[in-house]
């Protein structure tokens, strides 16, 4: 089964890279009003239903994928 | 007898000859250990040294931490022993929570490779007993370096007597200007800045050699 885990920054928390990438939309002439940079996991997890997918797609997030001082998540299951 | 201190490989460090060579100009005997072992060869002292541990992947220090010996130094931590943990080092020790907070990208988004002055914040043996408002020129060299916790964790450390170092001037963002944090037992401490490129006079300033020495020291009064 595939999940996939959606990490941002939190709110609040300073994005030296999307104010960077922020600037550099200004200057193409977008009206870009601020940007905030993340990652994407797709994760292939050998799971028998949805829902153990999606809890043990959370536990990896918060033990491994994200620090969670800094950032925070979101878990979408496919299929 | 000298104190076997442990420096850590792992792939991507790079500061690692530099860590086993002040052990040893300190007066300590270095032990090379990888980041497969699993047993710390009864070292007396741990120094994670800096680099670029598994490039980076993930966030700094986060794939490190999750290896085998960082397992073998959480149980060590556990048990009193010193610890100490200099940039990528340091970075592996806040992502195992074994030190408060995380270490982001500098605010300005450039790498700092600068000499600043460091403020010690209260005596102790991991800043070479220097008394507190005592300065320390000790390098540092990062593009992730800005220690971060909420403003208000950042003064309950430092009312814990956990800040042990801060920046003159803030370089990189880091909360409070904090570039050394300890545990709140005492026996692991983490900076930025490169004691182990700092001990020898041929190339500069050799305030390095307090935070090396008081691992060195802590290694010694630690029963084996």
């Amino acid at each position: 089964m595939k999940v996939t885990v959606l990490v941002r920054p939190r709110d609040g928390i300073l994005d030296p890279q999307g104010q960077a990438i922020d600037r550099s939309l200004q200057g193409l002439g977008y009206a870009s009003r601020g940007v905030r940079a993340g990652k994407v996991f797709d994760v292939e997890l050998d799971a028998a239903d949805r829902s153990t997918a999606e809890s043990q797609a959370r536990e990896l997030a918060e033990r491994v994928l994200t620090n969670p001082l800094i950032e925070q998540f979101e878990v979408v299951v496919h299929g | 007898m000298a104190s076997r201190i442990g420096v850590i490989t792992f792939p991507g460090t790079c500061d690692d000859r530099d860590a086993l060579r002040a052990v040893e100009l300190c007066g300590g005997e270095p032990v090379a250990l990888w980041h497969k072992d699993d047993d710390l060869r009864g070292v007396d002292g741990v120094f994670l040294p800096g680099g670029f541990s598994f490039g980076d992947y993930l966030r700094c220090g986060a794939i490190a931490s999750l290896s085998p010996v960082m397992a073998a130094v959480r149980r060590f931590a556990a048990e009193g022993g010193p610890v100490l943990g200099v940039c990528n080092g340091f970075q592996m020790l806040c992502e195992t929570g074994l030190l408060p907070g995380v270490l982001r990208g500098n605010h300005h988004g450039r790498f700092n490779c600068l000499e600043p002055e460091l403020v010690v914040e209260r005596p102790s043996p991991w800043t070479g007993n220097r008394a507190g408002g005592a300065t320390l020129r000790i390098p540092i060299k990062h593009g992730e370096g800005a220690w971060y916790v909420p403003d208000a964790e950042a003064e309950r450390l430092a009312g814990a007597g956990q800040v042990l170092l801060r920046y003159r001037e803030n370089p990189n963002g880091a909360t409070a200007g904090v570039a050394g944090v300890c545990n709140e037992a005492g026996n692991v401490f983490g900076l930025m800045p490169h004691p182990e490129h700092a001990v020898d006079a041929l190339i500069g300033p050799t305030d390095g050699r307090a935070v090396v020495g008081g691992l060195l020291e802590i290694a010694a009064a630690v029963p084996a």
